[in-house]
């Protein structure tokens, strides 16, 4: 059991939430994910641990609301209790001086994203971070990248909030204006296939943060395959994080829907149960 | 661990037991035929995910069936059992009508009686070597059966007599993983007077037990019973927590605890890495069961997901594969087909799960060999290419190789496609203790005798040492594991 301590709603869709995990608050590492339960009932879903506090014993989570245990999860309030949380689970990023770190976040990712661009400053790295999102309030935790960033470029897809455009196409113009070491990307399988591309392009070592389906998160099950340089590999023991030029994102973007059919009627009876 | 052969015979020498071989002759007790399980209807029984198949021997039957054990000077058959389970003691004790003492007597030297009734391949051990199989030529005494009945009857007696336990000695032990290795494990060393937690990753205590084998064989209701006697001798069970994850084994020391039992199974599934095997529809059977069993996903009240299919193919010949087809069917498969590179002889299946799935119409493919999937636009599979095989010389297993046909491939439709060819043992504890001893196929070497690895005060057993292999092996390996345990804790104590 853990009990949520805090809840911010950082837009429409997505809830930012402070929960106890003295275990997981003191062992966890940048790029580690949890699984998590809201009730008996619910199912087993993965979150990437945005941030930690060892001395509270507390996690930030960041969701976005976009089925039946997601919104469950948004509809919780301070002081109820999720019923199980489990981790830290995964590789942990390998953080290391690099030179200079070009970090691509898109939508939700961003959240995963900062505790790596934190890690990454904090061992003396020059950060560019490029936050991506459709609409200005999608753009989530600025002040909080800003912090650990040298520099921040925004883009939005309608042109709301800083620069129009793709992130690939804000990651472009930094790449064209200085010399990058190594690129993280985290956001939408898509996001992340066509930053890889454009990397591949220039030959920046890339690595990318995968969300794929997942049941224990501890290697049992093999939902969370993946190929990786032509080789089967577990997401949730081998990954998350995986070199970006050799992860084949057409297969991951097909499983990805693996359970869209199921998903959907389940979300459609969650809602009817709502409304009653 | 073994009951000593004086200590046998000395039982077999009581006033109760003498008298009771008296009353019928033995020739008499041969001539009865061995009892029949009743089971519930095939047809009906697919249907229903969570009806067991087996509905356990009447009062009666059981005293019958226990009749007919001519109570051996020489009891072949505890020979034949991991556990050392003191066999003839608790068949003469049902026979006699005494269940709750036939029931004590299994639970001197196994914590999880009515789990193995059901579950052991008994045909294999300890009825393989009973008197009637090697000098009669005649079925066996059911001792599965049998077991299953007492155990039942203390459960449903609702007088569950626990084991006594020494007083504690203080001393903090830690298993890691809630499978049977762990919780027998657990069972004799909360016996022994240690305080015992049990760290379980999952949401649920039991393991495989839980996550693995469907309520139609193992009801959960029924490893639950089990698991209360352990919390009741004094057993702590802490669920959500990956020991070297959530803590490390540094951490949990600097709690107090003194040694570690690692049994934590063969939790890695194994694909054949043919081409297609990533198409959606095609998952390992631990995921398949695991989102039914663990996760209720077939009732609409709870929320995972899980594929149905119309043509399933299970590809593999093993238990797991025998589960995950009669789900399949029970899930609403019109047709459910077991895919299998050997023949039916060296099905490592139980034969009274292969009888089974027969029974409720499951296909079985012999003989054939996945080779190739495709899939529609969506990236579902819709199709699997087969190819036949031929038996040649015995392996490093000792049984037949399989050789492919070449030229024989052919197509078989199908929606849904569970691979059950095997685990491998989960790396996430080997990757926790680089400095331990695991061999190339990544089990964790361990003394064969007192099970400890190459790290002192760490000790392991179950598929994490075996890669794969059963519920009763590995709560064998707990049992040993824990002796070992105690010598290596009092040689710690008394320098």
């Amino acid at each position: 059991m853990s009990t949520i301590l805090q809840k911010e709603k950082l837009s429409d869709k997505v809830c930012r939430f402070v929960i106890d995990a003295p275990y997981i608050a003191k062992s966890r590492k940048p790029g580690h994910f949890i699984i998590l339960r809201t009730d008996p009932k619910g199912e087993r879903i993965p979150l990437t641990i945005a941030s930690a506090d060892k001395e509270q014993g507390t996690l930030t989570l960041i969701v976005q609301n976009v089925g039946v245990t997601t919104n469950k999860l948004c509809n919780m309030e301070v002081g109820e209790k999720l019923s199980d949380v489990v981790g830290p689970l995964g590789q942990a990023t390998h953080i290391a001086k690099k030179g200079t770190i070009l970090a691509c976040g898109g939508g939700v990712g961003i959240a995963p994203l900062l505790p790596i661009v934190e890690g990454f400053q904090k061992a003396g790295n020059r950060v560019i971070t490029v936050l991506a999102a459709r609409t200005k309030n999608l753009i989530m935790l600025e002040k909080e990248i800003r912090r650990w960033s040298d520099e921040v470029v925004i883009m939005t897809d309608d042109g709301s909030y800083g620069e129009k455009g793709l992130v690939t196409q804000g990651a472009e113009k930094v790449i064209n204006r200085e010399k990058i070491d190594e690129c993280i990307t985290i956001g939408p399988a898509i996001m992340m296939k066509y930053t890889a591309l454009l990397t591949k392009k220039y030959h920046i070592p890339t690595q990318a943060s995968l969300n794929s389906i997942m049941v224990d998160g501890t290697g049992m099950c093999g939902a969370c395959r993946v190929t990786v340089g032509g080789k089967t590999r577990f997401t949730c023991i081998d990954g998350p994080e995986f070199n970006a030029h050799e992860i084949d994102f057409d297969e991951l973007l097909k499983r990805l829907g693996g359970y869209a059919e199921e998903e959907k009627a389940a979300y459609e009876r969650f809602l009817a149960s709502e409304k009653k | 661990m073994a009951f000593s052969k004086e200590y046998l015979k000395e039982q077999r020498d009581t006033e109760w037991r003498v008298n009771l071989r008296k009353q019928i002759p033995g020739k008499e007790r041969t001539a009865i035929p061995r009892v029949k399980m009743p089971e519930e209807d095939p047809r009906e029984r697919a249907k229903e995910q969570k009806k067991e198949v087996n509905k356990g021997l009447s009062e009666k039957q059981a005293m019958v069936e226990a009749s007919r054990c001519l109570d051996c000077v020489n009891p072949t058959c505890i020979d034949g059992c991991p556990v050392s389970i003191n066999i003839p003691e608790f068949i003469k004790n049902i026979e006699r009508g005494a269940f709750l003492e036939a029931a004590a007597t299994l639970k001197e030297t196994n914590a999880l009686p009515a789990v193995c009734g059901r579950v052991c391949p008994q045909e294999k051990q300890c009825e393989a070597n009973c008197f009637y199989v090697q000098k009669l030529k005649k079925p066996a005494i059911a001792i599965g059966y049998l077991e299953r009945f007492a155990a039942d009857y203390e459960r449903e007696s609702g007088q569950i007599r626990l084991p006594e336990i020494a007083p504690s000695n203080g001393i903090k032990v830690a298993a890691v993983g809630s499978g049977p290795s762990s919780l027998a494990f657990a069972g004799d060393m909360v016996k022994a007077g240690y305080q015992v937690t049990v760290f379980e990753a999952l949401h649920e205590i039991g393991g495989v037990l839980k996550y693995g084998i469907p309520e139609f064989r193992l009801p959960n209701a029924t490893v639950d019973v089990e698991l209360d006697s352990l919390t009741k001798m004094g057993v702590i069970f802490e669920k959500n927590f990956v020991v070297g994850r959530t803590a490390t084994f540094d951490d949990l020391k600097e709690m107090g605890f003194k040694a570690f039992f690692i049994g934590s199974g063969a939790g890695l599934p194994n694909f054949m890495h043919v081409p297609g095997e990533n198409y959606n529809g095609i998952l390992s059977a631990n995921e398949y069961l695991t989102r039914v069993n663990l996760m209720n996903a077939a009732d609409p009240g709870y929320d995972t997901p899980v594929l149905r299919g119309r043509n399933v193919v299970v590809v593999g010949g093993g238990n797991t594969a025998m589960d995950s087809v009669r789900t399949a069917k029970r899930l609403g498969a019109e047709r459910a087909v077991i895919v299998y590179r050997r023949s039916r002889v060296e099905m490592p299946a139980r034969v009274e799960e292969i009888k089974h799935a027969e029974e409720e119409g499951i296909e079985f493919l012999n003989l054939n060999n996945p080779v190739e999937y495709f899939a529609g636009d969506d990236g579902r599979v819709n199709r699997v290419r087969l190819q036949k095989m031929e038996l040649g010389e015995p392996d490093a297993s000792g049984r037949r190789r399989p050789v492919p046909i070449e030229g024989s491939e052919y197509d078989l439709a199908t929606d849904l496609v569970i691979v059950a060819i095997g685990v491998s043992p989960n790396p996430l504890i080997p990757a926790a203790l680089p400095e331990l001893k695991v061999s190339r196929w990544g089990t964790i070497e361990v003394d064969p005798e007192t099970h400890q690895s190459s790290i002192p005060g760490i000790f392991a057993g179950g598929d994490i040492i075996r890669g794969g292999a059963s519920v009763i092996l590995a709560m064998g390996d707990g049992r040993r594991a824990a002796a070992g345990m105690d010598q290596y804790l009092k040689n710690q104590r008394t320098p």
